[in-house]
C-alpha cells in the first residue's frame, strides 16, 4: 500500500492494477501421447487455481474414460468424487469414495469420432489453506456427433488432507492422454 | 517479476449491446491471440430460441454442430442431444417476454487447427431450466467469427448484451 501511495508522488500516476487471473503453468501433450502432465512447484500466492482443458485418451475402443487428478503426489484412497452427466438419453449420478485419484472429467478412447476432444474447466478452492480439506468443481463434457458416447457433466471432489496444493498430476483412467491434449493452469486472486 | 508484470490473462477483447432490434450479431475477425474464449450475453426479455454459429471467415451454417444438454427443471433432470445440426448450442435461448437470459460459452483452444471444436455452454431459460450443454463443431478451422442469431427468425431485443473475453495460457 505504502509503495502505491509513493508511486502516485513519484511518477504522477496510479499504479498498474493487479491482474486477478493469471496464467501459471500450461502442459500439451506431444506425439506418441503421455502417461501424464504435471504442474509442480504451484505458488500459493493464490487465492483459486483453476485447470482449463481438453483431452483424449490412447485406450483401444470408443468408451469415455476418466480425466484424473492426482495432489501432491497422494496415492492413498484419500480422494471422492460426485458426477452428475447427461448422456444426450438420460441423465444420471453417481459418487465414490476411498479413491485413489480424483476424476475431473471424462475423455474419449482411440475410436471415438476423429479429432474430437472433451474439455473440463475445473476450479480448486482455496488451495493454500491448511485449516481444512480441499474441494473442486468442475463441469465439462465432448460431443462425438452421435458417433459414440457424448457427455454434460458437472463433478465436484474432496481431497482429504489439509496440506497446501502444491503438485497437480493428470492422467486419464485408461490408456495414456493423447497427442494435442492440453490443460492449462491459472491462478485467481 | 511483481504481480504489476505479469501477463494479463483474462482479457474483454469486445463488447456490443443492441441498440434496437435487430436479427443478429456476429463478432468477426475475433483475435487469435488467447488460448480460450468467453462469450458472456445477456438476452433482454423477448428473445426467443437463439443460438450461435462459429466459423472462420464467416459463420459455418453447414450441419456440422452437434451437442448433448443436461438440464434440470425443478423437479427432474433429463438429457438430450442433438447431431449434424447447424446450429451450436441446441437454440432456446430466451423464451419470455418478461425474464432476461444469460448464457456463457467456453470456446477451448479455439485456434488450434489439429482438433475439433468442443464449447461449454451454461444458460438459464426463462421457463426456469437450468443448462448445461457441451456442443461440438466439426471443424479443424481456427474460429474467428461468432455469430448470435434466433432460429425461429426472431430479432434480437434491444438491450441485450454480448461480450467476448480472451484467456491467454502460458
Amino acid at each position: 500500500m505504502l509503495n502505491n501511495i509513493a508511486a502516485l508522488f513519484t511518477d504522477g500516476a496510479p499504479p498498474a492494477p493487479t491482474a486477478a487471473f493469471e496464467s501459471i503453468q500450461t502442459a500439451t501433450v506431444g506425439a506418441g501421447g503421455s502417461s501424464s502432465v504435471s504442474f509442480t512447484s504451484i505458488p500459493s500466492t493464490y487465492k483459486h487455481l483453476q485447470i482449463r482443458g481438453i483431452a483424449r485418451n490412447t485406450a483401444a475402443g470408443t468408451a469415455s474414460d476418466y480425466i484424473l487428478l492426482k495432489i501432491n503426489s497422494d496415492t492413498g484412497a484419500n480422494y471422492a468424487f460426485h458426477w452428475l452427466y447427461g448422456t444426450g438419453t438420460a441423465a444420471g449420478a453417481t459418487a465414490s469414495t476411498s479413491r485413489s485419484n480424483l476424476p475431473i472429467g471424462t475423455c474419449w478412447q482411440t475410436s471415438a469420432l476423429a479429432n474430437s476432444f472433451s474439455s473440463v474447466v475445473c476450479d480448486l478452492l482455496d488451495y493454500s489453506n491448511t485449516n481444512k480439506y480441499k474441494t473442486t468443481r468442475a463441469r465439462g463434457g465432448g460431443d462425438t456427433n452421435n458417433a459414440s458416447y457424448q457427455e454434460a457433466n458437472f463433478m465436484s471432489g474432496l481431497w482429504m488432507n489439509t496440506n497446501a496444493i502444491s503438485q497437480i498430476d493428470i492422467s486419464s483412467s485408461s490408456g495414456n492422454l493423447a497427442q494435442y491434449s492440453s490443460f492449462a493452469l491459472y491462478g485467481v486472486k | 517479476m511483481g504481480s504489476n508484470n505479469m501477463a494479463v490473462t483474462y482479457e474483454p477483447i469486445a463488447t456490443y449491446t443492441i441498440p434496437s432490434a435487430q436479427s443478429s450479431y456476429t463478432f468477426s475477425s475475433v483475435s487469435t491471440a488467447y488460448t480460450d474464449l468467453v462469450l458472456i450475453g445477456n438476452m433482454a426479455a423477448g428473445s426467443t430460441n437463439f443460438d450461435i454459429q462459429v466459423g472462420n471467415g464467416s459463420a459455418d451454417t453447414g450441419t456440422n454442430y452437434s451437442s448433448v444438454r443436461l438440464y434440470g427443471n425443478g423437479s427432474a433432470a433429463g438429457s438430450d442431444r442433438q447431431f449434424n445440426n447447424s446450429t451450436g448450442i441446441m437454440g432456446n435461448i430466451g423464451n419470455s417476454t418478461t425474464v432476461p437470459t444469460n448464457f456463457m460459452i467456453y470456446f477451448q483452444n479455439y485456434k488450434n487447427t489439429s482438433i475439433f471444436k468442443t464449447f461449454l455452454t451454461r444458460f438459464n431459460d426463462s421457463g426456469a431450466i437450468a443448462f448445461s450443454i457441451t456442443g461440438l463443431w466439426r471443424s479443424t478451422s481456427a474460429i474467428n467469427t461468432i455469430k448470435i442469431y434466433s432460429t425461429s427468425g426472431s430479432n434480437i431485443p434491444a438491450g441485450s448484451t454480448f461480450t467476448i473475453y480472451g484467456i491467454l495460457a502460458a
